[in-house]
């Protein structure tokens, strides 16, 4: 029989990557609001089986699944994560107010918009202009930047006390951003620029809900230059 | 309806938008199904007002919301904010189960992340060869969205079920330039006859009354796609060597 751990654990799977910064969104979510899951890891450039049934539309990580049904896209993981374990002890993720959601939403597509193809560009994994992505960054952070005073009013996180929607969103890219600092050797999170949001990043990466999934910036450098190499492979394959 | 309802909670209604565009429909739609009135602001693109400039400072985009003053930007964060700030007004445009409010954003995504780009490289193809391309790889993604109507409808009339949800304004606010690039280019991407579900619905959501009452008038509509079309042409004339 298995213990109520292990089933609990069972009930909840989260097919992603160690690498992926869309599934450290979720593994954050679930771990803020202690809840046991298991983790699938994807293996790139060799989808599996599962993950082509549970996503047939986007075939990407990350998917939750939820007594066997799955969530894609990883907002929408995160939102209903946030509603189906919202009991009383358990943090919140959105904060209740109505307008505070909308602002944290309203950044959250912010983020992904502007940071995510910039990064793949700065990363060199697709190809682009890498001082203009370098740039775009820049000035999404600072936007972010501005946006943290208003957000935290003097607290820790974007959330308040603790860590929330839009920490997870943006928090989840440090990984990557530190990675990406070493391999276009740009400066990104610039202290004497971005004060707040340096200050912010170091304490998001120490929340024990982040550190342990949080991958290591040599790790990820070296995955970046593998999953080049995967990529080349792939697009060389269909050329024959 | 809803006269009592006229933004409650917190104060006045503005929604600065233009009156062609599609996010600015999803919003009015939205609005409209929940009985809240609002003074509308019609904005000049081409020399924005300092009042959009200052509450949309990140994109300077339309729809923005000002409740109370307070600018809410982005149509899908306007329209879930909609729900949240009025609960119980008018039908809620997402479900209460958990698993149903993550399809209906899923699909709700699906429409803004993969079909518009799809629809827009239709909408501003210009040769013949751009619009077949454009065509070929638009009918998968309304494929997707004839076999999430069926998923999320279960046999009723909406995505949403029974009345629009999320969904069914954040797709059916596209309809009336579906049609109009329809027209222009000859193709027929909500052809009936390959997506009879998908036709129907189209009617069905154009025929609600807090619909009628928002979407353009369709010749309008027409008229400025083909001036859009005229500008590009001419613009890819005179940069362009050959013929």
């Amino acid at each position: 029989m298995a213990s109520s751990g292990e089933e609990q654990a069972a009930a909840v799977r989260v097919i992603g990557g160690w690498a992926s910064h869309y599934a450290i969104r979720a593994y954050v979510a679930l771990r803020l609001k202690g809840v046991e899951y298991e983790s699938l890891q994807e293996v790139v450039g060799n989808k599996s089986e599962l993950l082509l049934r549970s996503n047939p539309v986007h075939k990407k990580i990350p998917v939750l699944l939820h007594r066997g049904k799955p969530v894609a896209e990883s907002m929408i993981i995160l939102q209903y994560i946030d509603e189906v374990w919202a009991s009383d002890g358990a943090p919140a993720i959105l904060p209740a107010d109505p307008y505070a959601r909308a602002v944290e939403r309203f950044w959250a597509q912010y983020v992904d918009d502007k940071i995510a193809p910039a990064s793949v560009v700065l990363r060199g994994v697709t190809n682009g202009d890498k001082d203009e992505a370098a740039a775009q960054v820049s000035t999404a952070l600072q936007h972010l930047e501005a946006a943290f005073g208003k957000c935290s009013q003097g607290r820790s996180y974007f959330g308040g006390d603790d860590i929330g929607f839009l920490d997870i969103i943006l928090g989840s890219y440090l990984g990557w951003l530190k990675a990406v600092e070493m391999i276009a050797g740009v400066k990104i999170l610039d202290g004497s620029k971005l004060p707040e949001l340096t200050a912010w990043a170091e304490r998001f990466c120490a929340h024990h809900a982040v550190r342990d999934v949080m991958p290591e910036t040599d790790r990820l450098v070296q995955f970046n230059t593998y999953l080049i190499g995967v990529l080349k492979a792939k697009a060389s394959g269909n050329n024959k | 309806m809803a006269v009592a309802a006229a933004a409650g909670a917190g104060g006045e209604l503005r929604l600065l938008g233009t009156w062609s565009s599609p996010w600015v429909i999803r919003v009015r739609v939205a609005l409209g199904l929940k009985g809240l009135s609002y003074e509308y602001l019609e904005e000049d693109l081409a020399s924005k007002s300092d009042l959009l400039l200052r509450s949309n400072p990140v994109h300077g985009k339309v729809p923005v919301l000002l409740h109370g003053g307070r600018p809410v930007c982005e149509s899908l964060v306007i329209l879930e904010y909609a729900d949240e700030a009025w609960p119980g007004v008018g039908p809620p445009l997402l479900p209460s189960d958990p698993y149903d409010r993550a399809t209906a954003r899923f699909w709700a995504a699906y429409v803004n992340d993969t079909f518009l780009p799809a629809f827009r490289a239709l909408f501003r193809s210009l040769t013949e060869e751009q619009r077949a391309a454009a065509f070929e790889n638009a009918v998968p993604k309304v494929e997707a969205l004839d076999r999430a109507l069926a998923e999320c409808s279960k046999g009723k009339p909406f995505f949403g079920g029974d009345a629009v949800g999320l969904v069914d304004v954040a797709l059916g606010s596209h309809l009336v330039w579906i049609r109009a690039v329809n027209e222009v280019a000859g193709t027929n991407l909500l052809d009936g006859a390959r997506f009879p579900g998908l036709a129907a619905w189209a009617e069905r959501f154009l025929a609600v009354d807090a619909v009628r009452e928002v979407v353009p008038d369709a010749g309008k509509v027409l008229e400025q796609y083909k001036g859009f079309r005229a500008k590009w042409i001419a613009a890819a004339g005179s940069t362009s060597k050959s013929t």
